[in-house]
């Protein structure tokens, strides 16, 4: 089958953050790296929630992917709950913390 | 080959399934639907108010697969994680349940709309909407396979599951495993086209 599903694996690694901290913004939106979630299936979920151009929404994927997490958004704690609770809604391992 | 989406008219995407597979598929979401439980329906002597402003519960499913499916919102790191996940938790999980019923409801459905073709295969044609509800099902089906599974992080075990021997009796799971695999992806290319 040409289809066949890429797994994204699982990879230890370091944080990395994407988004610009900011003072205004002090919490990040954190997508945690799975052995299920297909990686064609995240780049569309950035795509589709955050309104992310492609190579954005790819590169984030791949930071997901490689290091096994990656900052996708960031903002007040309210913003960042409402982001968190959208990508459990798509089925993504969301967490929110503090930027630091 | 069927068993895979094919882009359809207005942004819809349709999908030939031979009866075994609309089988597997319909059981499966019946089985999600079960997993997830019933949706808090308030009485009918009951406000129905009450319902809007009803909690839900503050500690995380023991069952690993439910776990995944909900899991807590605040990062380990953070001061005070699991008081705050809890009170997350309460606020928000009736709700993801109730839209993950939904989508597990909008399979079952579309299957038992679909028309049978001369050779006996059920048609199921999918309007933007459809497509949505979907994509959610399957990826919460292979969430909870791969939970069931325990498919790993670490590439030399998933390659071994891959191999898998006919009498393992994790073989008809991790069948079912991929073909969704290839619904899904085959789904992600129809809408995002």
């Amino acid at each position: 089958m040409s289809v066949a599903p890429v797994e994204i694996e699982r990879t230890e690694g370091d944080t990395s953050s994407q988004e610009a901290p900011s003072p205004d913004n002090p919490w990040v939106t954190i997508v945690h790296n799975d052995p299920v979630n297909l990686m064609s299936y995240v780049e569309y979920v950035f795509q589709s929630y955050f309104g992310y151009p492609k190579d954005k929404a790819r590169r984030l994927m791949m930071d997901v992917h490689h290091k096994g997490r990656a900052a996708v958004s960031s903002g007040s704690r309210e913003e960042m709950e409402r982001d968190v609770q959208a990508m459990h809604g798509y089925g993504l391992w969301a967490t929110l913390q503090h930027d630091r | 080959m069927a068993g895979l989406f094919k882009p359809a008219r207005h942004g819809g995407a349709s999908l030939t399934l031979d009866p075994v597979e609309v089988s597997i598929l319909r059981n499966l979401s019946v089985q999600m639907l079960e997993l997830l439980g019933p949706g808090d329906e308030p009485d009918d002597d009951e406000d129905p108010l009450a319902r809007l402003f009803a909690e839900g519960p503050s500690k995380a499913p023991e069952d690993p697969a439910l776990a995944r499916l909900f899991p807590d919102a605040y990062g380990e790191d953070e001061d005070d994680a699991a008081e705050l996940s809890a009170e997350f938790r309460r606020f928000t999980e009736n709700d993801l349940r109730d839209r993950k019923r939904e989508d597990a409801l909008a399979v079952v459905r579309s299957l038992d709309a679909a028309d049978a073709d001369r050779k006996g295969r059920s048609q199921v044609q999918l309007d933007k909407d459809g497509c949505t509800h979907w994509l959610g099902a399957l990826n919460d089906l292979r969430l909870t396979l791969g939970s069931r599974l325990e498919v790993s992080d670490d590439p030399d075990e998933a390659e071994g599951m891959y191999r898998l021997s006919d009498d393992d009796p994790r073989k008809p799971l991790m069948m079912a495993y991929l073909w969704l695999g290839g619904l899904q992806e085959t789904l992600i290319e129809v809408i995002a086209r």
